[in-house]
C-alpha cells in the first residue's frame, strides 16, 4: 500500500515545464474555483474549508478552519501568507512559489474571500529570487486577467495582493516574527499571548497567517469539495501532504502523498519516491519533520504520516521534512550542525536560548574534534533542560517562542539513541567516522 | 554615488506606495538600494530613511538583522554552500573545504579581484541537490568540486551573465501598473461588506433565539 491512488492535488500541474504560467493554468481549470467561491457566500466558502479539516502545513499544524473561525467574528483587517519556508532540509513551499504561482495567487484570493479581507501580503523568503520573479509575474497576469485587484470577475469584491520579500533571517518563518519584519523591523518574534495574531496582528490589527502550502490546497478545496478532501487521509490528518525527502536515500525530493494510508517506510524505499537508502545501507536514524523534531530510529519506520500518530510516538510531521542518515553517518556531527543552526539564528531576545545555544554549540563542537571530556554528555543534556525543562515532549517553554525549545531536540535525541558514539568520541580523541 | 538615481526614486516612490503603512517598505527598499549599489551605502539608509519616516539608525538596526542586506561591499557574485544537514550528508563541507583553497578566500571573504565573495551558509530549500550552492541567490545544483571550479571561472569569465544579474539585483519582473484598487472603492466596499455581515449575523442570531424558543416551547421535554 505504499502508493495509494489518491490524486494530486497541489501537485497536478507540474509535469509541464510551463506549469507557472496563466496558459498553463487556465488550461487546467486555473480560476474556476474562484469564481465558484465568488458565488457562494463567504461563510459557505469558509464552511467547505472546515469541512475539509485542512491542518495549517507551516509546522504547527493548526486546523485552517478553526483559525478562521476564531476571526470571523471580528472583522479580519490582513490575510498574510507565510513563505519564508527555512527550517532546514524543507524545500516544499519554493517548489509550490516557482512551479505554480497561479494555484498559490488563487488560494490567496479565495482565503481573502472568505475572510472578507481587502489587503493580503505574501511573505516570502528572500533568498527565492526565482520564487519572487515567477510570483511577481504571476500577480501582474492575474490582475491583467481580471481576477485580482478591483471587482475580481466583476462580483464587487476588491483585494489588493503584494509580494513582500523577506531579507535573511530564520526567525521571521515564526508569524509573529514574520508581522515585525513586514513592518519594516528587525524579526523579533512577539511576546504571547495573544497567542495568534488573531487579535493583534500586523498594525495591531486582526490577521489571518497561514502557509503557502495550506493556501495552494484552497483551489481543489473549493473545486471539489471539503468532504472529498477529508474523505483522503484519516482521522484529523486528511487530504494529501507534500514530503520533502532529503539525505541519504536515492531520489531526494519533495513528493505529495495522503496522509495516514503512507509509512516512513514507504517514502524512504517505494521506487517512486525515495527508492531506498543510498548503498544500500541501513537507515540509522532520520528526522520525521525539520530540525526541530526529535528523531527517529529505524523501528519507527513503519508509522503511519499522521500528525496524531508521529505525536503519540514522541515527535512531530512539522514542516513535513524528511532527513534519512545512514549507518556511515557520524550522529555526533549531525547534531552538532543542527545545533550551530540554532546558535546563528537565535534572534537574541531570551537568555536560554542565546546563551544555550552558544554553549551547547561549544561543547558539540570540542566532542566532535577531540576535546570533548566524558563529563560532556551528561552537561549537554543539563543545559538542554535548562531550555527546555523535563525534555519533555511537547517541549516546555521558558521563552518567547519555540524556537529555543526545539534546540534541544536533536542533542537529546542523538544522546538518547547513540549515547556510545559521544563517548566513543571523547575515547578516541576525535570522530570515529572522519 | 548611493542616492537613489532617477529612475531608482520612481521605483522607490512605487514601493513605498503598496503598503498602508510606508515603513513596511523598509526591506524592500534596501534590496532596492542593493540593485544600485551592489550593497547598502550609508547615504542610501538615510534616504530609505526619509522615504519611510524612521530615523537612519533605525534603518540601520533593522539591515544589520538580515543576512541578505550588507552594510559593506560584496563581491559581484556572492557564492554561498549550504553546510546545514541534507548537504553536510551530502559532502558539503568538502566542498566548502575545496571553495576555500580554490578563491584562497575563508567564508565572509572577498577575492583580490572582487569577483567572488563566498558564504557558509544555513538552508538554501534545495536540499534534494546536495551540496546546494546559490549564487547570488540563484540555484546553480548540487556541485562536486569540478563543477564549483568550472563555474568560477564562468563568473569570471561572464559567462553566467545572462541567468545571473550582479549582486544585489534580486527581481528582474517589475510590479505591473494595476497593482493598487482604487482606495475609495475598496473602503466603499468593505463597509457594504461589514454590513452585509452584520445583517447575516443579526439572522443567524433570530434564527438561533427562534429555534430556541421553540425547543424550550410546552411540550418540548428535552431535558438535558
Ligand atoms: C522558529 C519558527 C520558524 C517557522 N518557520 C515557518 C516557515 O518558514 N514557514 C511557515 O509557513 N511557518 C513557519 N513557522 C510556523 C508559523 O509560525 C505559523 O504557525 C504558520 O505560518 C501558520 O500557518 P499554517 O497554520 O497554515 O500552518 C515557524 C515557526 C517557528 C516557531
Ligand atoms: S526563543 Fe530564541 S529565537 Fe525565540 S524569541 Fe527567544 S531568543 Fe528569539
Ligand atoms: S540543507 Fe542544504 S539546501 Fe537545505
Amino acid at each position: 500500500m505504499a502508493v495509494t491512488d489518491a490524486p494530486r492535488i497541489v501537485t497536478a500541474r507540474m509535469g509541464h515545464d510551463d506549469s507557472f504560467t496563466l496558459d498553463r493554468y487556465l488550461a487546467t481549470g486555473g480560476y474556476d474555483a474562484l469564481r465558484k467561491a465568488l458565488a457562494m457566500t463567504p461563510e459557505a466558502v469558509a464552511a467547505e474549508v472546515d469541512a475539509a479539516s485542512l491542518l495549517g502545513r507551516g509546522g504547527a499544524g493548526f486546523p485552517a478552519g478553526r483559525k478562521w473561525s476564531m476571526l470571523r467574528k471580528a472583522p479580519v483587517t490582513y490575510l498574510v501568507v507565510n513563505g519564508d519556508e527555512s527550517e532546514p532540509a524543507t524545500f516544499k513551499d519554493h517548489l509550490l512559489i516557482e512551479r505554480d504561482p497561479h494555484q498559490l495567487v488563487e488560494g490567496v484570493l479565495i482565503a481573502a474571500y472568505a475572510l472578507q479581507v481587502t489587503q493580503a501580503f505574501i511573505y516570502l523568503r528572500g533568498e527565492f529570487a526565482l520564487g519572487l520573479e515567477r510570483l511577481t509575474q504571476a500577480l501582474n497576469e492575474a490582475y491583467d486577467h481580471g481576477a485580482a485587484g478591483a471587482d475580481i470577475f466583476g462580483s464587487g469584491f476588491s483585494v489588493d495582493l503584494v509580494v513582500h520579500p523577506g531579507a535573511g533571517a530564520y526567525i521571521c518563518g515564526e508569524e509573529t516574527a514574520l508581522l515585525e519584519s513586514l513592518e519594516g523591523k528587525r524579526g523579533f518574534p512577539r511576546i504571547k499571548p495573544p497567542f495568534f495574531p488573531a487579535a493583534v496582528g500586523l498594525y495591531g490589527q486582526p490577521t489571518v497567517v497561514n502557509n503557502v502550502e495550506t493556501m495552494s490546497n484552497l483551489p481543489w478545496i473549493i473545486l471539489n469539495g471539503g468532504s472529498a478532501f477529508a474523505a483522503l487521509g484519516d482521522g484529523r490528518s486528511t487530504g494529501t501532504r507534500l514530503f520533502a525527502l532529503s539525505g541519504h536515500v536515492r531520489r531526494p525530493g519533495t513528493y505529495e502523498v495522503e496522509m495516514v494510508k503512507t509509512t516512513f517506510r514507504d517514502l524512504v524505499y517505494a521506487p517512486v519516491y525515495g527508492g531506498g537508502v543510498t548503498g544500500d545501507r541501513e537507515v540509522k536514524a532520520f528526522v520525521p519533520g525539520g530540525v526541530s523534531a526529535p528523531w527517529f530510529g529505524p523501528q519507527h519506520l513503519d508509522l503511519p504520516l499522521g500528525q496524531d500518530e508521529v505525536g503519540q510516538a514522541g515527535s512531530m510531521l512539522g514542516s513535513g521534512a524528511i532527513t534519512v542518515m545512514d549507518s556511515s553517518t557520524c550522529m555526533v556531527r549531525a547534531a552538532w550542525r543542527i545545533t550551530k543552526f540554532f546558535a546563528r539564528e537565535s534572534c537574541g531576545q531570551c537568555t536560554p536560548c542565546r546563551e544555550g545555544s552558544g554553549w551547547l554549540e561549544r561543547v558539540m563542537r570540542r566532542i566532535e574534534h577531540g576535546g570533548g571530556r566524558e563529563e560532556d554528555v551528561e552537561l549537554l543534556l543539563d543545559a538542554c533542560d535548562n531550555i527546555s525543562p523535563g525534555l519533555q515532549w511537547p517541549p516546555q517553554q521558558t521563552t518567547i517562542c519555540v524556537l529555543g525549545p526545539s534546540i534541544p531536540s536533536s542533542i537529546h535525541s542523538a544522546i538518547d539513541m547513540f549515547r556510545d558514539e559521544f563517548l566513543l568520541h571523547v575515547k578516541e580523541g576525535g570522530c570515529p567516522f572522519a | 554615488m548611493s542616492r537613489f538615481r532617477p529612475d531608482m526614486a520612481e521605483r522607490a516612490r512605487a514601493l513605498v506606495a503598496l503598503y498602508p503603512e510606508p515603513r513596511s517598505a523598509l526591506i524592500p527598499l534596501c534590496h532596492l538600494a542593493q540593485e544600485q549599489d551592489g550593497w547598502l551605502q550609508p547615504d542610501a539608509m538615510e534616504e530609505i530613511a526619509e522615504l519611510v519616516g524612521v530615523t537612519p539608525a533605525e534603518v540601520r538596526g533593522t539591515a544589520s538583522f538580515y543576512d541578505m542586506l550588507h552594510t559593506g561591499p560584496v563581491g559581484r557574485y556572492l557564492v554561498s554552500i549550504c553546510t546545514n544537514i541534507a548537504c553536510l550528508l551530502g559532502g558539503a563541507e568538502e566542498l566548502l573545504a575545496h571553495a576555500q583553497a580554490t578563491l584562497g578566500i575563508r567564508p565572509g571573504g572577498t577575492t583580490a579581484d572582487g569577483m567572488v565573495t563566498l558564504e557558509d551558509a544555513e538552508c538554501l530549500a534545495d536540499c534534494d541537490r546536495t551540496p546546494c550552492v546559490t549564487v547570488n541567490h540563484r540555484y546553480v545544483g548540487g556541485l562536486t568540486p569540478q563543477a564549483f571550479d568550472q563555474l568560477v571561472d564562468d563568473l569570471r569569465a561572464g559567462r553566467r551573465a545572462d541567468d545571473i544579474p550582479p549582486h544585489g539585483t534580486l527581481v528582474r519582473v517589475r510590479r505591473n501598473g494595476g497593482l493598487r484598487a482604487d482606495r475609495g472603492r475598496v473602503a466603499a466596499e468593505r463597509a457594504a461588506m461589514a454590513e452585509a455581515q452584520a445583517v447575516r449575523a443579526r439572522e443567524a442570531k433570530e434564527q438561533a433565539e427562534r429555534e430556541a424558543a421553540l425547543q424550550s416551547g410546552p411540550g418540548a421535554g428535552s431535558g438535558s
